[in-house]
């Protein structure tokens, strides 16, 4: 089987090894970096607060910050998301307000979700669209509305997230050469990365390539070292002047490794060696990217320290805010069922308030 | 008055949703060019080109998971799954997210769609092409469950499911599309859902129906009259999420016994939530115990005599009554 060569634009010293079809301004290259470093640092305040109880279930995407804040840089702010659990990162990067996100992971009376649901994100106003818990179900949900836009004209295209696990789903497949077939404008971004929850990718697929997937299905692919960010935004551009010219879908495979458990939940040395995670550490893009942005004097360490004391300072006082805020009320479990409250649950309603 | 066959009204209804919003799609396998397996999409795709009547993959789960996108994203799409058997395989995205969307996302999206779909018990069919297994959906918050009996009914229910803000479950009984007709007005209107349709008057027995099975109630009513001298009340529940208990219960106050019968298996089917509501809720107005006509709990078999002998059908019926009266 031939395996497509994985793309790769920066070297591990942060070097350009491959010219790039587009450009990225300095402010545009430091604000990545920035995204990059908040999502690490929102990570890591996650994993620090959950023993104390708030936040009822983490998923961290350490090591995949290029993946999620390269391929949502290449994007328009019109284009719409559809995550996963995982996709923090891609929730700051569009200027989710970190209030926003506490609210939603703390439940509070002012989450947008009502507390109706576990600690998923989406807010229609940003284009993100609520994930759904069960693994690849959003895929042909993102399609249909892939289709949808497309029916009606809209320049907009859509992006799914998605792990190496969902690629052994009946969505997946069905959603995929449903996109072929009706030339969807979408993105179908899979992060690879090495495991779901404890099973490895070896195990999910005799296909040493998710990318090579995409030949079976007629449509467009790439694949691209995940923890690179430069080769993330071009392949995911690319991607993204084909959905918008007419040309349809585009399968990306960003090759990457999550260093941190798969949720709060997890202990992942039951199923991997610290040797394993160490090389992993080795290839950490943010590193990768600093150097490259050192090279070019556009970061140095007093920048770094100044942009972490702020945002650690910002996480602090959001989450001792949101600590404050009440739950939501009952009333709020019987909104959003049906478009109207029927009969049956205004007697619930009743129940309640007795 | 005009009239039509089940399939013929169903058309119709879909016609005239097309032409009135068009965001109105229609999407499934053999849809298109082929105007569907049974004929209820046909001449959509000469009228309405093949942007709004999609032929797709054999992909159940695509199907409605598409639609749910579409639906989301401001389309107003009608799904059919050519079998009800194959609506399980669509079910993660029917059950586990259509029907939550609206309420996981704290009210920011709405599903506008309703999955068609058609059971073909006493067609011949054999046990996977003929299940009907509506009560499931009872479990279904967030879901409405409508299934039409008579071509009227047929064609003011699609409409209004087709205008509802909430992904709605269209279950058709495919064995009369073609074998039954009925009155059907030309012009427009809708029928209310969870409202149920009292399809004869009667003082002496209620028989609370569904989908095909009212048909063999109301031959079943005819029976009981002219040789039995037994008043019957034929109710139609036409949907079952939301369910119009009202109307049953204001008819067991006037007739004071119930038999319940509908095609699903008798155990945890739809005759069994009507039954329970009854026992709770209203059952000072019997004067019997509640009777249920349903199948046995066994696949449907295939060859006619053993699909008959499975069936529900006006003689069971006819024998439930005269056993409750005597
Ligand atoms: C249909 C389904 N099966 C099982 C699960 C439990 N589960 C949650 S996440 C997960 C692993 C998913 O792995 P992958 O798709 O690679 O994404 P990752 O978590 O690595 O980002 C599993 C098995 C689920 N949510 N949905």
């Amino acid at each position: 089987m031939v395996v497509q060569q994985l793309y790769k634009v920066l070297s591990d010293d942060g070097k350009i090894i491959t010219e790039t079809s587009y450009t990225l301004s300095k402010n545009k290259l430091v604000e990545m970096y920035q995204d990059m470093v908040r999502a690490r640092l929102f990570d890591e305040w996650m994993l620090k607060i959950h023993p104390m109880g708030r936040v009822s279930r983490f998923p961290p995407s350490i090591g995949q910050e290029a993946s999620m804040i390269g391929s949502i840089h290449a994007l328009e702010p019109g284009d719409w998301v559809f995550p996963t659990y995982r996709e923090f990162p891609v929730f700051l990067a569009r200027k989710t307000p970190l209030q926003e996100l506490f609210n939603r992971m703390f439940a509070s009376k002012l989450d947008i979700l009502k507390g109706h649901e576990i600690t998923l994100y989406g807010n229609r106003d940003r284009r993100i669209v609520v994930p759904s818990g069960p693994v690849a179900l959003m895929i042909p949900v993102a399609v249909g509305f892939a289709m949808a836009l497309k029916h009606k004209g809209e320049k907009d295209i859509c992006i799914a997230y998605f792990g190496d696990g969902a690629t052994s789903k009946a969505d997946f497949h069905e959603g995929t050469n449903l996109a072929g077939v009706f030339k969807t404008p979408i993105i179908l971004f899979c992060q690879n990365n090495q495991y779901a929850i404890s099973l490895p990718v070896a195990k999910q697929t005799a296909s040493r390539s998710i990318a090579a997937k995409a030949t079976a299905y007629g449509i467009a692919s790439e694949r691209v070292d995940g923890n690179d960010i430069l080769a993330v935004y071009e392949a995911t551009r690319k991607a993204a002047e084909r959905a918008r010219t007419g040309e349809g879908p585009t399968l990306i495979e960003a090759y990457t490794y999550r260093i941190g458990p798969h949720t709060t939940a997890d202990d992942p040395r039951t199923y991997r060696t610290e040797e394993e995670v160490k090389k992993w550490l080795q290839k950490d893009p943010i590193k990768r990217f600093r150097k490259h942005l050192e090279n070019l004097g556009l970061w140095n360490k007093e920048k770094e320290e100044k942009l972490i004391s702020d945002f650690k300072e910002e996480l602090r006082k959001v989450t001792m805010e949101t600590e404050k805020i009440e739950p939501p009320n009952p009333e709020t479990i019987l909104q959003d069922v049906y478009s109207e409250i029927p009969w049956f649950l205004e007697e619930e309603l009743e129940e309640l308030n007795r | 008055m005009r009239e039509l066959t089940l399939a013929e009204a169903l058309n119709e209804a879909l016609r005239e949703e097309m032409r009135r919003d068009e965001r109105v799609i229609v999407m499934g396998e053999d849809v298109g060019v082929a105007g569907g397996v049974y004929k209820v999409t046909k001449g959509l795709l000469e009228e309405f080109g093949p942007d709004r009547v999609r032929d797709t993959p054999i992909s159940e789960a695509a199907i409605v998971g598409a639609a749910v996108g579409a639906a989301v994203a401001g389309l107003r799409p009608v799904a059919e799954i050519m079998y009800m058997d194959f609506l399980t395989i669509a079910l993660d995205q029917l059950v586990t997210h259509a029907a939550k969307l609206r309420f996981m996302s704290g009210g920011q999206l709405t599903v506008p769609l309703v999955v068609r779909c058609q059971y073909s018990l006493g067609r011949v069919h054999g046990s996977q092409h003929s299940q009907f297994f509506p009560s499931w959906f009872l479990q279904s918050p967030g879901l409405k469950v409508v299934l039409p009996s008579t071509p009227y009914d047929a064609k003011g229910l699609l409409k209004t499911s087709i205008r509802d803000d909430n992904p709605v479950l269209f279950i058709e009984p495919g064995a009369l599309y073609h074998r039954i007709r009925g009155e059907v007005p030309e012009e427009d209107y809708t029928i209310p859902l969870g409202v149920a349709d009292v399809k004869k008057r009667g003082d002496e027995v209620t028989v609370v129906s569904v989908s095909r099975v009212v048909h063999e109630a109301l031959k079943a009513a005819e029976i009981l009259e002219q040789q039995h001298g037994i008043s019957v009340e034929v109710i139609d529940l036409r949907s079952i999420q939301p369910m119009d208990y009202e109307t049953v219960v204001k008819s067991l106050m006037k007739t004071n016994r119930l038999v319940i019968a509908e095609d699903s298996v008798k155990t945890g089917g739809v005759s069994a939530e009507v039954a329970a509501y009854v026992a709770e809720n209203a059952v000072e107005y019997l004067d019997a115990p509640i009777v249920r006509v349903n199948s046995p709990p066994l696949p449907t078999p295939f060859s006619p005599e053993l699909e008959r002998l499975y069936m529900v059908d006006a003689g069971k019926i006819v024998d439930a009554v005269v056993g409750l009266v005597k």
